[in-house]
């Protein structure tokens, strides 16, 4: 079971990935918990300063930014610790699995 | 390509930056040339729709059909390099360039870099915590809260469109100094005991500011330029149109001169009762830049409506809701009048210099 946790103060965009997260892990049929996390000093907990951010079993995988169905996937797929932001990974940018 | 070692050595990405590189190049050909052709279409159009251009009907309609490519390509190209300059200053990097930076060097740094670093408003208090964490002053701190929404591409590309690079790079230098001010005013007014207690206690609590650097490509930069393109137009194009055709019926109708009285140079109270109506507004650069420009078509004095635009866009009743959260109403207080202050003082001189 994961649990996944959306960071952000409630703004469009943190809207946009809920609901991307919540798509996501029903197409997939993917175990998970999602709470949204609107607290300011739970999120500066995690030390994000863009929201909205993802969070993948205590970790962050992705933040300031929305990212795509397929990114999602693969950060709800990773193993634990092993999750990736994505961010830098475009292209073949990224090699043996290497993670933020 | 001079970039060329940048990449990663394996062929397939060399083609990939090899696709970029021509596309990007047949982009800006075409670029150039719609550019230069943009009057003649206007002129042709209207030609051709049958209208008459010294008439307002005609007059208005030929603003309109000018006005708008001009606005969205000008917008297009510079929200794209914008997109690419993003990959090369997230907040993180610009933290731990601003870490412990003293008054002076750190607010004209924070200000400048508040120009360039991905930053949205709904973000502003992780941001803002973020950099007190990592041991930014609290001055230096506003600087860049004060510079990164009131200085953004958007903005500055709309009044390049529209009124010409020069007042543009007044905008972009007089906002610095807004922000610059601001910051170092409240830096030196030793404001620490009102932010809210648990703010305070993480002040300076992880001065490490580290921040990972990927291997990041060019395709890479290309395609989140690409992205913010799509993102800001998405959220733009439909003010601009609107904005360029209340302008053009402006343009074509309202008597020339119609504002001057009320925001014209000859009153001195324009410009704080511009500011005063600017600040709890809120809104975009695209929303509120058109009105703009219909105003001064009309009569009203240059620094008058930059004022008005700054103030609008810089703060807002929403930011200082926000705000709240981690600062204590007097601080909130002093920082809406300080950057209110440092707006009039900066649109009094917009007002002297043109």
């Amino acid at each position: 079971m994961k649990q996944v946790k959306i960071l952000g103060s409630g703004c469009a965009k943190c809207n946009q990935l809920a609901e991307a997260v919540r798509a996501v892990i029903a197409a997939e049929g993917i175990e998970a918990s999602v709470e949204k996390v609107e607290d300011m000093q739970e999120i500066v907990a995690y030390g994000v300063m863009s929201t909205p951010a993802l969070v993948v079993d205590g970790e962050v995988c992705c933040k300031g930014r929305v990212p795509s169905a397929d990114e999602i996937r693969e950060m709800l797929s990773a193993a634990p610790h092993r999750c990736c932001c994505g961010d830098h990974a475009k292209g073949s940018g990224r090699q043996n699995g290497t993670c933020c | 390509m001079e970039d060329g070692r940048r990449f990663r050595g394996d062929g397939g990405l060399n083609r990939q930056s090899l696709l970029w590189g021509a596309g990007l190049a047949a982009a800006l050909l075409l670029w150039v040339v719609s550019w230069l052709h943009l009057e003649t279409a206007a002129d042709l159009a209207i030609q051709v729709i049958g209208l008459d251009r010294s008439r307002p009907l005609g007059s208005a309609l030929r603003f309109f059909i000018y006005e708008v490519p001009k606005v969205l390509m000008l917008l297009l190209a510079v929200v794209f390099a914008m997109g690419v300059v993003h990959t090369f200053v997230s907040p993180e990097r610009t933290r731990s360039l601003l870490s412990g930076r003293r008054t002076g060097v750190g607010n004209v740094m924070a200000a400048a870099l508040g120009i360039v670093t991905p930053f949205c408003s709904c973000s502003a208090v992780p941001l803002f915590i973020g950099f007190l964490q990592a041991g930014v002053p609290l001055g230096v701190t506003f600087s860049f809260l004060v510079s990164a929404p009131m200085i953004n591409e958007v903005a500055l590309a709309l009044l390049f469109g529209m009124f010409g690079w020069r007042v543009a790079l007044l905008y972009m230098s007089m906002g610095l100094m807004v922000a610059v001010a601001a910051g170092v005013v409240i830096g030196k007014l030793n404001m620490e005991p009102y932010l809210e207690e648990w703010v305070r206690k993480l002040q300076n609590s992880s001065p490490g500011g580290e921040y990972e650097t990927g291997a990041v490509t060019w395709p890479y930069r290309f395609g989140e330029g690409v992205k913010h393109v799509r993102e800001i137009f998405g959220r733009v194009w439909l003010f601009i149109v609107l904005g360029v055709a209340l302008g053009a019926g402006i343009h074509g109708y309202v008597p020339e001169n119609f504002m001057a009285a009320l925001m014209g140079e000859k009153s001195w109270w324009s410009v704080p009762a511009a500011v005063l109506v600017g600040v709890p507004m809120y809104s975009n650069a695209a929303g509120i830049l058109p009105v703009i420009e219909a105003l001064l078509g009309k009569g009203a004095a240059l620094g008058t409506a930059m004022a008005f635009m700054m103030s609008v866009i810089a703060l807002s009743a929403p930011e200082m809701i926000i705000l709240r959260k981690v600062l204590k109403p007097r601080l909130i207080a002093v920082f809406a009048g300080v950057v209110a202050v440092g707006i009039i003082m900066v649109g009094y001189l917009f007002n002297m210099l043109f």
